[in-house]
């Protein structure tokens, strides 16, 4: 398009002296947008050759009111594949772009897990077959809840959540069950550190307990005193997020679980930052109680654009039993499938985000202990090396060895903020980090380049950032009105949440 | 900013004017820059009864939300129906046009304990 | 060491050398000595090939439709999946991608979301859909509660059908339980599994809905159709509930509204649904598409992510995530939803399917399987000793009642490969004759008149007789 981007690197010395523009795939970019799908459509045109009616007899029931507008679109099967392909096109992804969004772990996708969750054995294997005709998808559920249970060091494992959120709620509900069956009814206080995920309080809003936000202290840690003074007997539990959103290790971990569990309290971990510790260290081993998997961050399985991911849920001794369910048991030769002794119950039909659970399982017996560790040491090497590389233009705040993931500060100047920094990147070929959140640093940008990326991209990523950071003060304006040569340039947020259109008008415009 | 000398403040960043038996409620200037543009406001129903202190409604902006809290109690008298359609005068006008509610108050040793314009800015500029 | 990371030990040197440290280890000091680098008991690592061979054998122990004919539904429905939908769905610039947190950067994603949300809301009859729920039963769950935050949490009485789906209504209770929230169902005390197949059953249910029904109740929920397959007309009902100030709520096979007039129509307030037949496969029950719609009264109270439309500053239309103060992220505990991943891509493939059935093709694959469900339960009813339940008219599924115990047949249908349905034993124990049986446009007449041939070998044998 027209806006082509400048690239304006000024005096300042790049690392690799390469253009990261070019290095990161910014030319893969189609610049114009695409029209509806609407706009294609014709009356008369089909897109799929269907069966004819081959039964006699047979009218639609009289009492039942039969439909009179159904207004879908009448494409053909091409007018489909070049809208849709030409949609993929407009955006940013793994496969096309860097794409270091903290705290999503937006890792390479395996293609051999696509084509093993694609087999007709697993997509079409109806969920409601008697077990005698499902061992082979009850073999995988088993392999996995083996698998995640031996890696997180927890007694057992339920893979019915769909969403790491899902599986968040799902943990919450467990601690209010266990103090529930103790007696214990009065427990209603969960303690949530103020760098949290947002789900952490709306999940616990939705189990009926209250939210207590406990302050991080100046390493990022959880305040530890803050904490002890907050543990009484109304206490519930405490949502732990280790690594925390900072990319930090909790180093007052086994202080914060032990004046927990003294209080008669539970501990949930946030199992989103697990891509860190995967080989080095146990959630379970360090008397976290229960906590959820994010398969689609930590084991590869594709995010798809928003889901479907999948949020298993570990638990010990303690909490086990309340496991959502039903989970798969082994009775000799026999998988079958049972609900745990004090369940909270289903929180989805069927058992889970299947084929999510096939492509983790893939990514897992691929890699072997040895490649687990692998991960996360390949990560959290590249978090730091990225953070090294980046210093010189970006203050981080809470500046010591991070793990898989860090937080810069995008506050360059009075006028260039944050979200400028994020947009310009897109112009260098990069999707951006994180921004915004966790909200105890101003203007964040939380940053995960994950173990796939290779130290040259890590280079110009790097390179494009310092490259920001100099424009901010020699071109700012080239940061403030980007990106340029997106199909669309910002948009009109406000206008459109006070007027929002969140759906096509079929009524031809006057 | 902005301060109307002829309304109360709570510390909460709400303003209370006095209209012959009604107070008329907004949020300050202030609130409104710190939030941006405001894209949708909820107000109670008229003859519900407000508490001192407890919230009344909700004032949105694209990446934040905020409770608004009675700075008075009494029973709602009105609600600027006009804010509906048309949310930004809270930014255009937060003193005029972007007032929230008329309440009935009963008590006025509540609205004398509010603070005045002058004490409210220096508040504000201590934040 | 594994294709999935790139760095070498020499780049590892170098990174290492940049940072000052001898060893990769040396970063993780931070971790209590006594739990770093536990020794995990896993497998030895599989090649490729190796990974696709186990895997491969597992896939093959399992009955799937490819090999089976299969008559099973109950919430997870065989429908034609068009090749389209398989090749656009699995372009990595959508399923690699993630939730589109920079528009300029997403556009391809929000735009198929818009017209996601947009041609399922034609379909529902509703003014907005999200960008989708888990699935159909926690999307129901969701919304009730959405109903009853609606009420200001001042009701705090659900009026539930009994034709809903048991394990939908498992997860309403999961939900509900500790929000003070009492679920009310006509019945025998308030546990699924009122039997609802008949005219007559399905009218009483009705009334004592209508009865439950007072200034307490936040909502109504249904199910259409019911589980058992049964098709209502819901107007009169949902006029009760308005009447007494509740929210009506369908959870509707999107599917069936193809053929019948939708939950919008007569004035539902939300409306839910499984989209998994809208392009999506069984695999073995996930991922689903949980649909959730709404009137636009109600879109502040809605979980779940939308996207809508924006302008840029040259004028160019776009898409964004909108209205996300409702949403976790910026409300945390006050959020009406602590959702945040959904099922994106799920919802892009009923997005591509829903386009290339369009308004002619979804009324067709909705035709077939009305009528070759009605053909299988004419054939199948008239076998002796054989009954079909519903008299009521019925969408692709209807109750069997057969002479021997469903189990039985399931056992003897599986060594001539077939799947004949699901035993209502599963969740109703005493039903041990009663088989919920579904047909699709993927059954043939041919499948079906084999079935028909196979079941009449059963006749004459009562299930006292075994």
């Amino acid at each position: 398009m027209k806006n082509e981007p400048q690239t304006g690197r000024g005096a300042f010395p790049a690392f690799s002296g390469k253009e990261p523009g070019k290095e990161l795939g910014k030319e893969l970019w189609q610049e114009s947008p695409e029209a509806g799908v609407w706009d294609y459509s014709v009356p008369g045109r089909e897109g799929v050759a269907l069966p004819d009616v081959d039964v006699p007899g047979c009218e639609l029931p009289p009492g039942i009111p039969q439909r009179k507008e159904l207004p879908l679109p009448e494409i053909s099967e091409l007018d489909a594949v070049r809208h849709f392909t030409r949609l993929s096109r407009l955006n940013y992804s793994i496969d096309t772009h860097f794409y270091p969004l903290g705290s999503c772990t937006m890792k390479y996708n395996p293609r051999i897990s696509e084509k093993i969750a694609a087999l007709p054995g697993f997509s079409l294997a109806h969920p409601l077959l008697p077990e005698f005709l499902c061992q082979g998808s009850l073999e995988i559920m088993e392999l996995l809840q083996n698998f995640l249970a031996e890696i997180s060091g927890f007694q057992a494992i339920s893979l019915q959540p769909a969403a790491g959120a899902h599986g968040e709620l799902c943990g919450v509900m467990m601690i209010r069950a266990y103090h529930q069956k103790n007696g214990d009814s009065r427990r209603l206080r969960m303690l949530i550190p103020d760098s949290a995920h947002g789900t952490n309080p709306a999940s616990v809003a939705m189990c009926g307990f209250q939210a207590v936000q406990v302050p991080s202290d100046s390493r990022g840690n959880i305040d530890i005193q803050a904490l002890k003074s907050l543990c009484d007997d109304t206490l519930a539990g405490l949502m732990l997020t280790n690594p925390n959103t900072l990319g930090l290790f909790e180093e007052r971990l086994t202080e914060a679980v032990e004046a927990v569990h003294n209080a008669g309290g539970l501990v949930y971990g946030d199992g989103a930052n697990l891509n860190a510790l995967l080989g080095v260290f146990r959630p379970g081993d360090a008397g976290i109680d229960v906590m959820h998997f994010n398969l689609h961050k930590t084991f590869g399985t594709p995010h798809g654009g928003g889901g479907p991911g999948a949020g298993p849920v570990g638990a010990g001794r303690k909490l086990a039993p309340f496991l959502p369910g039903p989970r798969v048991l082994r009775e000799g030769t026999v998988l079958r499938l049972a609900m745990p002794e004090n369940s909270i119950g289903r929180v989805k039909a069927f058992y889970g985000n299947f084929s999510v659970l096939v492509k983790a399982c893939t990514f897992i017996a691929m890699l072997g202990a040895k490649g687990l560790r692998a991960v996360s040491e390949n990560a959290v090497l590249n978090a730091n090396y990225l953070k090294k590389l980046i210093e010189r233009g970006y203050s981080i705040p809470y500046n010591r060895t991070c793990m898989h993931e860090f937080v810069a500060s995008g506050h360059l100047s009075d006028t260039i903020h944050a979200l400028d920094v994020a947009k310009r990147l897109i112009d260098y070929g990069c999707h951006p980090p994180t921004i915004y959140f966790p909200l105890i640093v101003k203007e964040a940008l939380m940053i995960e380049p994950t173990e796939s990326e290779s130290r040259k991209t890590l280079e110009a990523f790097a390179d494009a950032m310092l490259a920001i950071a100099e424009e901010a003060r020699h071109n700012p304006d080239i940061v403030k009105t980007a990106p340029h040569g997106t199909p669309v340039g910002r948009l009109d947020e406000v206008s459109a949440a006070r007027n929002p259109v969140l759906k096509h008008s079929n009524e031809k415009a006057p | 900013m902005r301060y109307d000398a002829s309304a109360v403040y709570h510390s909460s960043h709400e303003w209370a004017r006095k209209e012959g038996e009604l107070l008329v409620i907004g949020i300050s200037d202030y609130a409104q820059d710190s939030l941006g543009d405001i894209v949708f406001v909820e107000l109670p129903a008229p003859g519900k009864y407000l508490k001192k202190d407890q919230p009344f409604g909700v004032v949105e902006s694209v990446k934040a939300a905020s409770d608004v809290y009675a700075p008075v109690s009494g029973f709602v008298e009105q609600v600027n129906d006009s804010l509906v359609d048309n949310p930004g005068l809270v930014n255009s006008d937060p003193f005029g046009e972007g007032w929230f509610i008329k309440i009935k108050p009963d008590n006025t040793a509540e609205y004398e304990a509010l603070m005045t314009a002058q004490a409210y800015e220096a508040f504000v500029k201590g934040l | 060491m594994t294709p999935f990371i790139a760095n070498t030990d020499s780049d590892r040197k170098l990174m290492l050398d940049a940072l000052g440290l001898g060893s990769v280890a040396e970063l993780f000091a931070a971790i209590p000595e006594k739990y770093r680098f536990p020794d995990l008991k896993l497998p030895a690592a599989l090649s490729e090939p190796e990974i696709f061979q186990e895997l491969s054998a597992a896939a093959s122990r399992n009955a799937d439709a490819g090999g089976y004919a299969l008559f099973a539904g109950a919430g997870a429905y065989n429908h034609f999946v068009p090749s389209v939908v398989d090749a656009l769905s699995s372009r990595g610039e959508f399923f690699t991608a993630y939730t589109p947190y920079q528009p300029e950067a997403s556009q391809g994603t929000l735009q198929a979301l818009f017209e996601y949300q947009s041609m399922a809301a034609d379909l529902f009859g509703m003014d907005i859909v999200n960008a989708s729920h888990y699935d159909g039963a926690s999307a129901l769950a969701e919304a009730l509660l959405m109903a009853w935050n609606a009420a200001s949490r001042q009701r705090s009485k659900v009026v539930l059908s009994s034709g809903l789906h048991p394990e939908y209504r498992a997860v309403i209770e999961t939900y509900t339980r500790n929000l003070g929230i009492t679920l009310c169902t006509p019945g025998p005390g308030t546990s699924a599994g009122a039997k609802t197949e008949t005219e007559t059953e399905t009218k009483m249910e009705t009334e004592t809905l209508e009865s439950l029904i007072d200034a307490e109740t936040a909502c109504v929920a249904v199910q259409f159709p019911s589980f058992f397959g049964n098709l209502e007309d819901y107007s009169r009902l949902c006029e009760t509930a308005h009447r007494n100030g509740a929210l009506f709520i369908v959870s509707a096979d999107p599917l069936s509204l193809a053929l019948f007039e939708p939950p919008g129509s007569y004035g539902a307030d939300i409306v839910t649904g499984e989209g998994q037949p809208l392009g999506n496969y069984l695999s073995f029950g996930g991922p689903c598409l949980g649909m959730f719609a709404a009137t636009k009264s109600l879109v502040r109270k809605m979980p779940g992510r939308l996207a809508g439309e924006a302008m840029d500053g040259q004028g160019r239309r776009g898409y964004v995530l909108t209205l996300s103060t409702r949403e976790q992220h910026i409300r945390r505990e006050k959020a009406v939803s602590n959702i945040c991943t959904n099922q994106g891509l799920a919802a892009l493939r009923a997005a591509i399917y829903l386009a290339v059935m369009g308004k002619n093709g979804l009324k067709k694959v909705a035709d077939i399987t009305y009528r070759r469900a009605r053909y299988a339960a004419g054939k199948l009813g008239k076998l002796p000793g054989f009954s079909v339940l519903n008299t009521a008219p019925f969408f692709r599924e209807f109750v069997l009642r057969c002479p021997l115990d469903t189990w039985e047949i399931m056992n003897r249908c599986a060594k001539l490969k077939i799947v004949p349905g699901v035993p209502l034993s599963r969740w109703f124990p005493e039903r041990t004759q009663d088989i919920l049986v579904c047909v699709t446009e993927m059954n043939s007449r041919s499948q079906i008149d084999s079935l028909v041939s196979v079941f009449e070998t059963f006749c004459g044998e009562a299930a006292s007789e075994k």
